[in-house]
Parts: structure tokens; C-alpha cells; sequence
């Protein structure tokens, strides 16, 4: 079985990101840029399956600027075999990563693809589900464990209130959850080792797809912030101001 | 055209979250109907049709719909979608999984976790983690939203929509309902809560969370955790508040030995009023807080316990 694993280059979730004071966005010159975290998951648990001997062949996938192609590297240094990237400077919404994410699933046509649940930059949450209602898979989204037997997948989610577990018919969809598991640590060795991987590069016009853009950013700009508060010295004073200050209870 | 909101439901009752999401319909349409697909969901569906501004609620009835599958809920709007002018539904573990799905077959965009609807096309969100807020227009002709429940109030009750039964779509047969293990609590949900009491790494241990129970109990508050406090396995996934977890913002948000990580802060800094209790007085949660007690938690607990009376 072929996994199919899409992975993000965003701002490392170490940083705290600057709104740009013209209000266009927000400043992502110099900051250190890693995999998208909820990835770095699907990555592994990629591996997993792979070391389990469900999978056969991980792929790891990303559309984007030049530069993806370290986030790329970084999929292979935890074991990915090879990787492809549809390369443009063009800004790419979830739509049209779900497009080009179809376009290449058509070629490689693999069994299973997983991606993160969202990505840590725009906080949008579509990829996965957009990609399996194009392909017309089934998808498992928010996982927490997933069981590959008998040609399903059975995949345990977090929902509100709990957990769900669903059986899927393959090929499918599934979107990691925090929870999934613990990404390993990439060694020296393995970095090297996956300098020497294959890594395609593939263009916009060779997959056929438009990325065209369907929202418009109009503008970026600082959360309200909340004004600081005061310490209080004790119990007595803080239930005290509770009740006649803040009228909250 | 009329907006059309995909309500959240377990069949017997319509989550809050429903009507928080009809607030943010109503200031983009006039006309509201809301969809219902479940199974034995008659309940549910009396329930939307009392929200004020609904003016229609569409039933589709079947097993296929009993636990809401994304694949069939998704197919059951995208059969009503032409119609429409905004497909809404609120941006829960249920509205995520179902609505990318909508959006991608009707080939538009989705504006995801909107707080403010500025124009019928152009809306806030916020992005990296709250860090910022964009404004963004949608250049699609139906415009596909999830709506964050904390940026619009619920909707009032008092209304009398009609309720048409419409043609329920087939299963799609390729995912199948395993088991669902909920937790059982009479304590208010999270995000509908009024007052939430939420622990942090400094609880130190699933037992210790015990502490925090008569606190809640006094206050009738939902109990929440900071995603440390998860990964450590003190508490159950479902009571994280966070980025990736739940968004809430109470009337009253108590933190518990919770240091105040970026990711925390951005699922509950619109909490009316915060209150911080650590013991580490350089903690980032006080920059938030309105009130900050620095101190022990197991003594401040029982001391504010004590104190409620």
C-alpha cells in the first residue's frame, strides 16, 4: 500500500508572528520556518504503518516556493522514500493545495493519504476534507489512532465531547490529531540519507490545475489586547473583587 | 438568497452552537433556513425551528445520517446548495469535518472560524493562533463559512419556523459508525459554559484534578485543561481549550496552574473575565489575566472554595 503523506512549510510554532504595520500581513522575512507540526504527525505515523508492514512506499508531498523542498528533506530524514513538490510563488489556498494534491493522487494513486489537521499559519482546517470530497474518498479527520486490516481503515477521532471511532473503506483520508503519536527525532545519519532520496519537481502547468485565489485578504491586523489586569494579595480579596468588580459571580 | 446553516445536532437536541452560527447568518441574508440531517430527529428539528430568525427547517431523514458522517451531511447540502447564497455551520469538530467538503464540490473557497461578519462577502478570522486578525472577501458566488460560536451570541428563541421534510440522499457506503465513547458529566458543556475552571501542568497529576471538582461544583462551571495538562494524560482530550482544541470565552475563565502558552491563550483570551492562580509570578497567563493570584494551587483551591461559602 502506497501512503501519500502532504506536508506544509510554515512559520516555526516558536515564534511569535509580527503584523506588518501597512496591514497587509504579517512579517514572515528571517523568521525560522519549519513543517507544519500536526505534518511532522502524519509524517510518522506514515512510517508506522510503513514499519508495521501495512505500507509499502511513503510519499511526501508539498506545493509551495522553492524553499519546500527543506521541509521535503525533513519528511525523508524521518523516513519518507521520496518527494514531490508542485512548485509556484503563487499564494495557495486550501482549495487550490487540495487541487493539486488531487493531481498528483491521481498519478500516484495511492491507498491512503494523511495529512495534519490544520495548518498552524492560517488556522484553516479544509485541506483534508477538500481533498477527500474531490477524490470521493471517504475521510477520518481529528485522529487519534489509526488500525490499517482487511482493506479498511479503522480510525479513532476526537470529537467534542469524546471519541468516534469509524471504519473506512480504502483508499481514504485520514487528518492527524495531536494525540496520534510522538514524531521521532531526526538523526545525523538519516539527514544525509535523505539528501540522497529522490525529490521531483513538478510545475503548475504540468499538473493542470488553477490556483487562482478566492479570498481576497483585505487587511492584518492586532488582536484587541486586553488590558492588564492586578494582582491581588489573597483568597478573601480576589472572591471580593469578583463579586462587586467584575460582577461575575 | 437565503443563507443556509447546517445545524449541529444529536438528533434528540440542537447543540448551542447551532444558534450561535443562525447570529452570524442573520448579517449575512435576510432570510435563514436551517438543514437538519439525522435520524429521529424531530426533536432536533422543533428545537431549530424555535430560534428567531429561522424561517424555514429542512428535515432529511435517515439512518445515514444518525451519527452525522461528513460524507452524507456534506452530500445532503451540497443536493440544496444551488439555492443558497451562504452555507454556514459552526466551526466544531462537526461543522470542520463536514464543510471543507461542501465547499471543495462547489468549487469555492471556505472562510473558516469567522468572528465578525463585516459585509455579506467579507469577513475577520483569526490566523496564527490568534496572533492576528485577517479580513478577508470572498470572490466565490456562495460564500462557505464556519462560524466560531464565541464571536456572535446565541440566537433567541421565540420564533415559529415551518418544517418541510425534504428527500434524504442515499449512504454513501464507504464509512461506517464503529463506537463513540462520550463522556458522561453533569457539568455544562465547554463552549456553552458561563463559568469554566480549567487546570494546567502544574495540577502534576490526574488525581490532583480532583481539587479543582468542588471549586467547579460551587460556581456550576465546565472544567477545561490546557493542552499540557492532556499530553500528560491528566485529563480526557475533549476538555483542552487552545488553538487546536476548543475556543471558549465564558463570562468567568479560572486558570489553574497554567503557565499561559501562545496556543492556550488563543482559546480563551476573550473570556470576559480571567482569573490565574500560580505560583510562578512571572507566568505569561497573569499578561491576560484580570485578576492574578500568585500562590499554591492546593492551598488557594480550597481557600477560594472555602471562601464561595
Amino acid at each position: 500500500m502506497k501512503v501519500l503523506v502532504p506536508v506544509k512549510r510554515v512559520v516555526d510554532y516558536n515564534v511569535k508572528v509580527r503584523v506588518k504595520s501597512d496591514g497587509t500581513g504579517v512579517d514572515i522575512a528571517n523568521v525560522k520556518m519549519s513543517m507544519n507540526p500536526f505534518d511532522e504527525i502524519a509524517v510518522e505515523e506514515a512510517m508506522r504503518l510503513k514499519e508495521g508492514g501495512k505500507a509499502t512506499e511513503v510519499i511526501a508531498v508539498s506545493c509551495g516556493v522553492t524553499q519546500c523542498q527543506e521541509t521535503l528533506r525533513t519528511a525523508m530524514a524521518i523516513g519518507a522514500d521520496r518527494a514531490i513538490l508542485a512548485e509556484t510563488d503563487a499564494d495557495l489556498q486550501p482549495l487550490a493545495v487540495a487541487k493539486l494534491l488531487k493531481a498528483i493522487a491521481d498519478k500516484e494513486q495511492p491507498q491512503l493519504i494523511i495529512l495534519g489537521k490544520q495548518a498552524i499559519d492560517d488556522d484553516c482546517n479544509q485541506t483534508g476534507q477538500m481533498l477527500a470530497a474531490l477524490l470521493g474518498w471517504p475521510q477520518a479527520t481529528f485522529a487519534s489512532k489509526l488500525v490499517i486490516e482487511d482493506g479498511k481503515a479503522i480510525v479513532t477521532r476526537e470529537v467534542d465531547g469524546g471519541l468516534e471511532t469509524l471504519s473506512l473503506t480504502l483508499p481514504a483520508i485520514v487528518t492527524t490529531d495531536l494525540r496520534l503519536n510522538e514524531p521521532r527525532y531526526v538523526t545525523l545519519p538519516n539527514i544525509m540519507k535523505a539528501k540522497k532520496k529522490t525529490l521531483d519537481v513538478m510545475t503548475l502547468d504540468a499538473l493542470g490545475v488553477d490556483v487562482a485565489p478566492r479570498l481576497k485578504t483585505l487587511k492584518v491586523t492586532e488582536p484587541a489586547k486586553r488590558t492588564a489586569g492586578t494582582m491581588v494579595p489573597d483568597v478573601a480579596t480576589l472572591v471580593a473583587k469578583l463579586r462587586n468588580e467584575a460582577k461575575v459571580i | 438568497m437565503a443563507a443556509l446553516v447546517i445545524a449541529e445536532h444529536d438528533n434528540g437536541s440542537l447543540k448551542a452552537s447551532t444558534a450561535h452560527t443562525i447570529t452570524a447568518a442573520a448579517r449575512c441574508s435576510d432570510e435563514i433556513h436551517v438543514l437538519i440531517a439525522g435520524h429521529a430527529c424531530d426533536a432536533a428539528a422543533a428545537a431549530a425551528a424555535q430560534l428567531a430568525g429561522v424561517s424555514k427547517v429542512l428535515v432529511a431523514e435517515g439512518e445515514q445520517f444518525a451519527i452525522g458522517l461528513a460524507e452524507n451531511v456534506a452530500e445532503q447540502a451540497l443536493a440544496l446548495a444551488a439555492s443558497y447564497s451562504h452555507i454556514l455551520a459552526p466551526a466544531t469538530a462537526y461543522g470542520k469535518n463536514i464543510l471543507p467538503r461542501v465547499a471543495a464540490r462547489l468549487d469555492v473557497g471556505q472562510i473558516s472560524e469567522i468572528t465578525k461578519v463585516e459585509s455579506p462577502d467579507t469577513f475577520e478570522r483569526p490566523i496564527y493562533a490568534g496572533n492576528a486578525i485577517a479580513t478577508v472577501q470572498s470572490v466565490d458566488a456562495i460564500k462557505v463559512i464556519t462560524v466560531r460560536a464565541t464571536g456572535f451570541d446565541a440566537a433567541g428563541t421565540g420564533g415559529s419556523a415551518a418544517i418541510e421534510k425534504i428527500s434524504a440522499v442515499a449512504d454513501a457506503g464507504t464509512s461506517a459508525f464503529v463506537s463513540r465513547e462520550l463522556a458522561k458529566s453533569d457539568r455544562p458543556e465547554l463552549t456553552a459554559a458561563k463559568v469554566i475552571v480549567s487546570g494546567g501542568r502544574g495540577m502534576g497529576s490526574a488525581e490532583n484534578f480532583a481539587i479543582l471538582e468542588p471549586l467547579a461544583d460551587k460556581l456550576g462551571a465546565a472544567m477545561g485543561a490546557s493542552r499540557a495538562a492532556v499530553d500528560a494524560g491528566y485529563v480526557p482530550n475533549d476538555w483542552q481549550v487552545g488553538q487546536t482544541g476548543k475556543i471558549v470565552a465564558p463570562q468567568l475563565y479560572i486558570a489553574v496552574g497554567i503557565s499561559g502558552a501562545i496556543q492556550h491563550l488563543a482559546g480563551m483570551k476573550d473570556s470576559k473575565t480571567i482569573v490565574a492562580i500560580n505560583k510562578d509570578p512571572e507566568a505569561p497567563i497573569f499578561s491576560v489575566a484580570d485578576y492574578g493570584l500568585v500562590g499554591d494551587l492546593f492551598d488557594a483551591v480550597p481557600a477560594l472554595v472555602k471562601e464561595l461559602g
